[in-house]
This record gives C-alpha cells, structure tokens and sequence, in this order.
C-alpha cells in the first residue's frame, strides 16, 4: 500500500491482465461490483484508510514479517542463499490477513456490516473470522465439507471467533465449491453483505485490489534483502492456488527484470485430469487446463472438453483449485513467471526437512513452493540469492501429517 | 430498440406481439435438459406445450451453476450424470423443432460455449431451430462478440440475444441492457439464485415499472414465480412469467417419467390458466408500444 509498483502489468480499465480476468457475473452483482471497485479506488486514494490498514497490519497481524536468512537449510542443500519471508509468523498464521484487513475496512467504509468468505485450508477463514470479530462484523465461512475433516482445527478456531462455519456438500466439497456457495450468498444479501474473496480471483476488482493488499509482502521483502544483502534476489519461489501469496511477494519486483519468479502448483498425485490442481504446468504433461470461464473470471481452468470444470485433487486443501488467478495467467503468457508443478509428496518432504533444518513448520501448500527450490537447489550457485515466500504455517496440518506418518 | 434486431420476425417477437394482441401473460417454462435424460426432456417439452407454455428455456447444465438454487444445482448434477453436453443439448433441440413451432431458448453458463466455440455454437443452434440464447453470467461489456457472432449466424438468420436485468441494475444500465437484448428482456425478480419462494418480493411492481420505462422489449420475469397466484398478480405488469425450479422439482419428485410428465403438465396448466384469468388487466398497459 505504500508505494505503487513502477511497471503496471494491468489490469485495464475492465479488469483485464492481458486477455485475462474481466467480469463474468450474473447481472445482480454487476451493480455492487461496480460500486466495490469505486469504494476501492476512493479508499487507496486516501491518506486516512491507507493509515488504518497499516496500522492495523501492525499492531493486529504483526507486521512488518521478518526476512529470516535459512543458514542450515542453505547449508544443507550446498545451493543458493536462502532467505524466508516469514509471513507464517502473522496474526492467525499466513499472509491471509493481510487481504482481511484491507477488504475487512473497506467493507467498513462501504457501510456493509456483514462477511461471507470461501475458504480451503481454513486460513483465509480463520483471517476473515478474525477480522469480522475486531470490527464487530457478522462472518459466515463457506467450506467444503471435505476441507472441513482435513482441516478441522482452523473450523474450531473460526467458531471460537464468533464465525458461522457452513460446510458446502456439493460438487468436489472443496474450494471450488465453497467458492460457488459464497457467490450465492452474497446475490442472495448483496445489499448488506460484503464478500471477502481470499485470492486473486473472481471478477474484477478482486484479482487486482487483493493483489495490492498483499503487496506489502514484496514491498518489504525488497527492503529487507536490499538492507541484508545489498542487492535484489535472483529469484523467488512461491506456492501457487489462486495465487495470492506469489502475486504479493513478485508485484513489487515485476519491475526488476533481473529478478525470476517461480510460481509452484500442486502436481498432486499423477499428471492426469482429476489428479492435480496444475494450471499452467501443461508443459510438464499436466492435462486439462485451457482458458475458460469460471467463478466471475476468463483464465486457465481445469476442464473438460465439453467445459465441465474438473474436480482437482491436492493434499493441500489450499492449492486444490482448478483456476489460476488471472495475472498469473498473463505472466506466465509473458514469460515474466515461470509456473511448474510439485507432486503431494515431494511437498510433504521439504515440509520435513525445512522443520528439521530451520525448526519452522510451514503449511502443506507454503511447503510446494520450497519443494521446487530444494529440486533446484543443486543446479544452483553458491552465491545466488533466493526469497521463498513462507506464507503459512503448518499446524492446522499436523493431522494430515501425523496420518502419513 | 426493436424488439427483435436480428430477425424481422423471429419466433420469440411474434409469440409475444400475439400474447400483447390477445392481452395475455406469458408462460415461459424452464427446465434443466437432460434431466434425467435428454429422452424424458423430450417428452417433458412437448408436454409443457401442449399444456401452453409460449416459451421453452432448455437448461445447458453446468458443474458451477453459481446463479442456481439448490433445486436446479441437482438437477444439473443429474444431468451430468446422464451425459448430457451442450452438443447433446442442441441435438434435441432439433428433434423438438421438427414436432412444434414452439420458441426455445438455450439458457447456459458461458464456458460450454467458449469451449465449443461462439461461431460453432451459434451456427449449430440456428441450424438446429433454437430462438434464442441467454447466458446467466454474461453482461453486455463482456459480450460484444458473442452478439455479434449471434445475430449474424447461421448465415444471417441469427439469434435473439436475451440479457438479464436485476434489483441492483440502475436505469442506466437498464436502458443498456435493453439496447443490447432482443427477443425479450428477463428481469431478475430479487436479489438471490433461482429457486422458489412463497411470495413474490415486495417491490416488484415498483421494480417492474422501473424496467418498463427502460424497455420497450417484452419482459419476462423469473426467479422464485412458482405458484398461481403469483402469475395472476403479474399479469397487469409483465408480459410473461418464467417458471423454472417448481418444474424441475416436479420432475425431481416423480416416481417415474410418466408420472414427471403428468405433473409437469398439470402444474403448467394450472399456472397457464391463472395467467388467463389473472386478476389484473392487461388493458392497463395499452399504453406501452401498442
């Protein structure tokens, strides 16, 4: 929110990163997208709002977020240096906080004293139940009811904070599906209710004013590595669902050509449709992602010949989605990101071996970008410089874990 | 702002200049095609036809319907099962063309066309004998190909463009709406997904004559119209109720497709009769585009 990135990658006026993104809605929420989008730019315009959502990043979520060089992992891997963005560190556990706070004071602003969210993992969830519950918001929390049992702790920890937990027992009963019951929810309370989408995604102004709230990501990442080391990175590594860790720690970078950026998907258990949640990994034999229309945006999705959006499978409930947030789309087609997929067990492996290098534990989907670094690592120089977004932390995991123990 | 700007005639504006001449509400029925078969979506059609629905919407299903109800979400998932795909859709549309003149609207999300292709799409329903195409979640900024490519398909015979207006539509964007629409206009009747309701929301006639000033289009209005007594009432203000989940459910709660056709039938007849008899007059409206 500080300062504004030099190269503007979009969107235009509609919306559109390149042929990506747009507004694909039915008609009911045209109007009060339209007024969202207003409230947003009024809202980045002023001095006043822009001071609350830093003071609350502080002094709420606890920024600003260390950049913690890995000593014993770099050690380990005899690659590049590694420094981690510690956003796990954050007020209720990932960089999902951030987003709730900006989207929580503009629905604020807009007078709307009502919260609907989706949520995978539960952190966007559990971020949104957080902040509903320091405004004094309603929150109700969409979850598919198969996220429900891999991610129970995260359904108690919203219900503590006063969020209604509605499990979505449709289609895969996962993100996606959460997505569609959030979407309904608000057509159906528009007038009252704000939708707290938790990732670039969705219909204009989503993909954009969610990026700019985790931002502050890369804005402080760039300072500090510039402080630790005086110079850029190399490159940066970050897990990739909807995408709105990576879009927060690269935006602010996209200007430094010098820098790569590594967007990691979920490879999950195979190459074939219905196996993973790989959007833009075609290149590495992933089947079914093509542009197409879902959830309010025109991006790579997940599909069938006919247009049926497929079922995904992950063993991380945050990355098990079948669409890519649409600038991530119109990076890669740019060549400006490179996206590339991990299996579920290569994750859980450097989840592993970062807990016992670094005593960090991070979450299942944080644990997909750093698997793609550890691959690479060999190949790499000894005074290269890598920032990995740790974006969450893996408690909420510890189930899931102990089960594969 | 002609009510067709594709045709000179098209189906769909003949069929409401006569329900305008003859001073009776429409009856536009929905139901979800290939549920749960495209056979019994067959017979379900004919049977709604006979019954006297003006208008049939077909519904494409789709694996996200975000608009929809749970009453139409299972009926799409149902029709999935059964294999149904948008190809499979226009192929009955066909069939049913070649037994009744009745207009039929394709109502669809908009990936299963994108992936088809808009011009494959649209050529293939013209070629068909489809009217019309409404597309839930598209909005006239995101569809200026997609008009395009429709009027002008199937060598120029094309198809009417049916847009939706909603509570939350200012007037401006009503006009803009309706500029872009042929055939008829469909008004959203509350905030809300498809789905029934015991009563029909409490500024609707307020809401109606907002459109009304926006439009000389006919308007059909849809979402949560269930019961006789709710066509009756719009019958002094729309041109045509659309009735969609309470068919569906009708079908969902048939023991068998014999029985789905019979209630199917009988719940369309009941709703086509309180459109004839409404309470209101149509005679109140003999001053909007005679």
């Amino acid at each position: 929110m500080t300062t504004e990135p030099k190269i503007d990658y979009g969107p235009d006026a509609r919306g559109r990163f390149g042929p990506y993104g747009g507004r694909y809605v039915p008609e009911t929420l045209v109007g009060p997208l339209e007024e969202l989008e207003q409230a947003y730019i009024e809202a980045r315009a002023d001095a006043g709002f822009r001071r609350d959502v830093e003071n609350l990043n502080r002094n709420f979520a606890g920024r600003p977020t260390p950049l913690q060089f890995a000593e014993r992992l770099t050690a380990h891997l005899g690659g590049p240096r590694i420094y981690l963005k510690r956003e796990d560190l954050l007020h209720t556990g990932a960089h999902k906080i951030n987003n709730c706070i900006g989207q929580g004071l503009l629905a604020a602003r807009m007078g709307k004293r009502r919260i609907v969210a989706e949520t995978g993992a539960g952190q966007h969830g559990v971020a949104s139940a957080a902040v509903a519950a320091h405004l004094g918001f309603e929150c109700v929390v969409y979850m598919g009811t198969e996220d429900m049992d891999r991610q129970r702790l995260n359904v108690g920890r919203m219900r503590l904070m006063g969020a209604q937990v509605v499990g979505v027992d449709s289609g895969s009963r996962t993100l996606k599906d959460a997505v569609n019951e959030a979407m309904r929810d608000w057509v159906t309370h528009v007038r009252t209710t704000h939708y707290l989408l938790g990732s670039v995604l969705g219909p204009h102004p989503y993909p954009v004013m969610v990026r700019d709230f985790h931002s502050v990501i890369g804005i402080e990442a760039r300072r500090q590595i510039l402080e630790a080391e005086g110079r850029l990175p190399d490159a940066l590594f970050a897990c990739v669902g909807g995408g709105s860790n990576a879009i927060g720690l690269f935006h602010p970078f996209l200007d430094a050509a010098s820098v790569k950026m590594i967007g990691v998907e979920a490879g999950g258990r195979g190459t074939t449709l219905g196996e993973h949640a790989a959007r833009l990994s075609a290149a590495l034999g992933y089947g079914g992602a093509r542009p197409g229309v879902l959830q309010g945006m025109y991006t790579f999705v997940l599909q069938t010949p006919e247009g049926q959006i497929s079922t995904t499978h992950s063993v991380s409930a945050g990355l098990d989605y079948p669409a890519i947030g649409p600038e991530h789309a119109w990076l890669a087609d740019q060549g400006r990101a490179e996206y590339t997929a991990v299996s579920d067990d290569a994750a859980i492996d450097a989840l592993r071996l970062l807990a016992r290098t670094e005593g960090i534990l991070c979450a299942i989907e944080t644990a997909h970008g750093l698997a793609e670094l550890i691959r690479r690592a060999p190949k790499m120089h000894r005074d290269e410089l890598v920032i990995v977004n740790l974006s969450g932390r893996g408690d909420k995991d510890m189930e899931i874990l102990s089960r594969l123990a | 702002m002609n009510p067709s700007l594709t045709t000179a005639a098209s189906r769909l504006s003949r069929c409401f200049s006569e329900l305008r001449r003859t001073g009776e509400l429409g009856l536009v029925a929905y139901i979800t095609a290939g549920d749960p078969s495209i056979e019994a979506t067959e017979r379900f059609v004919m049977a709604l036809a006979k019954a006297g629905a003006d208008v049939i919407e077909l519904g494409v299903p789709f694996s996200d319907p975000v608009a929809d109800g749970p009453t139409i979400q299972r009926a799409s998932e149902r029709a999935l099962r059964s294999g149904t795909t948008l190809a499979g859709v226009l192929a009955l549309v066909r069939k049913i063309r070649v037994r009744t003149e009745i207009p039929l609207v394709i109502f669809t999300y908009f990936n299963p066309i994108l992936q088809m292709g808009i011009q494959s799409f649209a050529d293939a329903a013209v070629e068909a004998g489809a009217d019309g195409v409404l597309v839930t979640d598209l909005t006239p900024e995101e569809s200026e190909d997609y008009r395009r490519i429709l009027h002008g398909a199937g060598a120029g015979r094309g198809l009417d463009t049916i847009f939706l207006v909603a509570p939350t539509s200012s007037d401006a964007r009503m006009r803009r709406i309706s500029e872009v629409s042929t055939g008829f206009l469909y008004l959203i009747s509350r905030t809300g997904v498809t789905g029934e309701s015991s009563a029909l929301a409490d500024g609707l006639p307020a809401l109606l004559r907002r459109v009304r000033a926006a439009t000389s289009l006919p308007i059909a209005v849809g979402f949560g119209i269930s019961q006789p007594g709710h066509v009756s009432i719009l019958g002094g203000l729309a041109d045509a109720a659309v009735v969609g989940s309470a068919l569906v459910a009708e079908i969902e709660g048939g023991a068998n497709i014999d029985a789905a056709v019979a209630a199917v039938s009988a719940r369309a007849k009941l709703l086509k009769q309180a459109a004839r008899q409404g309470m209101s007059r149509r005679e109140d409206l003999g001053s909007v585009n005679p």
